[in-house]
């Protein structure tokens, strides 16, 4: 039984759980919280280079800081940009066309934002910029709502998995329609990643033992007090969930049934 | 340029635009008039006045 990998559009991957790269304190309690987390995909976003005229005046100049890349071996790790932030077809696809040159596969986190609070996605907008870019040889990898329909119409719409939310992006409450996640790993024929929502090892877990493919994490891990302790504790909470999955649990019953034997009990 | 205006002394290739904004044309991506660019055509693309010009890299996400 192959607890650990996981396998889209034909890639395997060496671990199902997938990072990110947001939120850290620094870039080496990131690069510790990778190794920890054992994941081989990880996330980035893809955002404007900070161009500024310098004090005193002459040409503008990048503002230098450190590149993400620089922290990120990519012999180690397979990027996966995101679209996070878009709120329309055209901006998702755009910034997954920069990500595709900026990187160096086509594989894109599709996100298209539909409310500023929640961060809930707008499944009419995502289901277009996935058929555009499914078009354009991308592998899609949309973030939607823990909706069956919603996943069923991007499954048909080209995508190479859907990845239903658990719960809004970084609020940590853990899966919050566990029978929906349940529907979506039965009616779909691609993988199924539990994206957002995950708050510790347990809810990771849960999403494994419903089924999911893979869970994809980056608050979780990176705003816990020792991330790097976080990230293992994943990795364990996805091996675990995933093993539980394939061992196929108990039925839940409401009575007891004891364990040990009934008969031959002292003094009866 | 990324949202802003910014003066050019004449028409200049993307090649040459991303290096006197110092930045390793290796680890960006640049949108010219809403068209992304193969990095093997940042020594042929001219950017020129009224141009808009998208230059990104890779952040933390997630």
């Amino acid at each position: 039984m192959d607890s650990s990998t996981l396998t889209i559009a034909g890639k395997t991957f060496t671990s199902r759980l997938i990072v990110g790269t947001g939120k850290y304190s620094s870039p080496s309690v990131m690069v510790k919280a990778h190794e920890a987390s054992g994941a081989e995909m990880i996330t980035v976003a893809v955002r404007r280079v900070n161009i500024s005229v310098p004090r005193g005046g002459g040409a503008p100049r990048e503002s230098k800081e450190a590149s993400l890349l620089d922290y990120i071996d990519p012999s180690k790790y397979f990027l996966l940009p995101n679209t996070a932030g878009c709120y329309t077809a055209d901006e998702a696809v755009r910034t997954a066309r920069l990500g595709r040159e900026a990187g160096l596969s086509n594989w894109v986190k599709l996100e298209v934002i539909g409310d500023e609070r929640t961060l809930f996605p707008d499944n009419e907008a995502l289901i277009e910029a996935t058929r555009t870019l499914v078009r354009e040889g991308f592998v899609v990898l949309p973030y939607t709502n823990d909706d069956p329909v919603a996943c069923r119409k991007l499954e048909d719409a080209g995508a190479a998995a859907v990845m239903p939310l658990g719960a809004p992006i970084g609020s940590g409450l853990g899966i919050q329609n566990v029978n929906n996640i349940r529907i979506i790993r039965e009616f779909s024929h691609v993988p199924v990643i539990v994206d957002a929502g995950v708050g510790t090892a347990s809810d990771a877990s849960q999403a494994m033992e419903l089924g999911a493919d893979g869970v994809l994490m980056n608050t979780a891990i990176a705003g816990a007090q020792d991330p790097v302790a976080m990230a293992e504790a994943m990795k364990l909470a996805v091996r675990a969930g995933r093993l539980a999955y394939l061992a196929g649990r108990i039925p839940r019953k409401m009575y007891a049934s004891a364990s040990s034997p009934v008969e031959g009990l002292v003094g009866r | 340029m990324n949202g802003d205006r910014y003066e050019l002394a004449g028409p200049v290739t993307v090649s040459s635009l991303l290096a006197q904004l110092d930045i390793d044309p290796r680890r960006v991506a640049v949108e010219h008039n809403l068209v992304v660019l193969k990095r093997a055509t940042f020594e042929t693309t001219t950017v020129r006045e009224g141009d808009q010009v998208e230059i990104v890299n890779f952040v933390g996400g997630g």
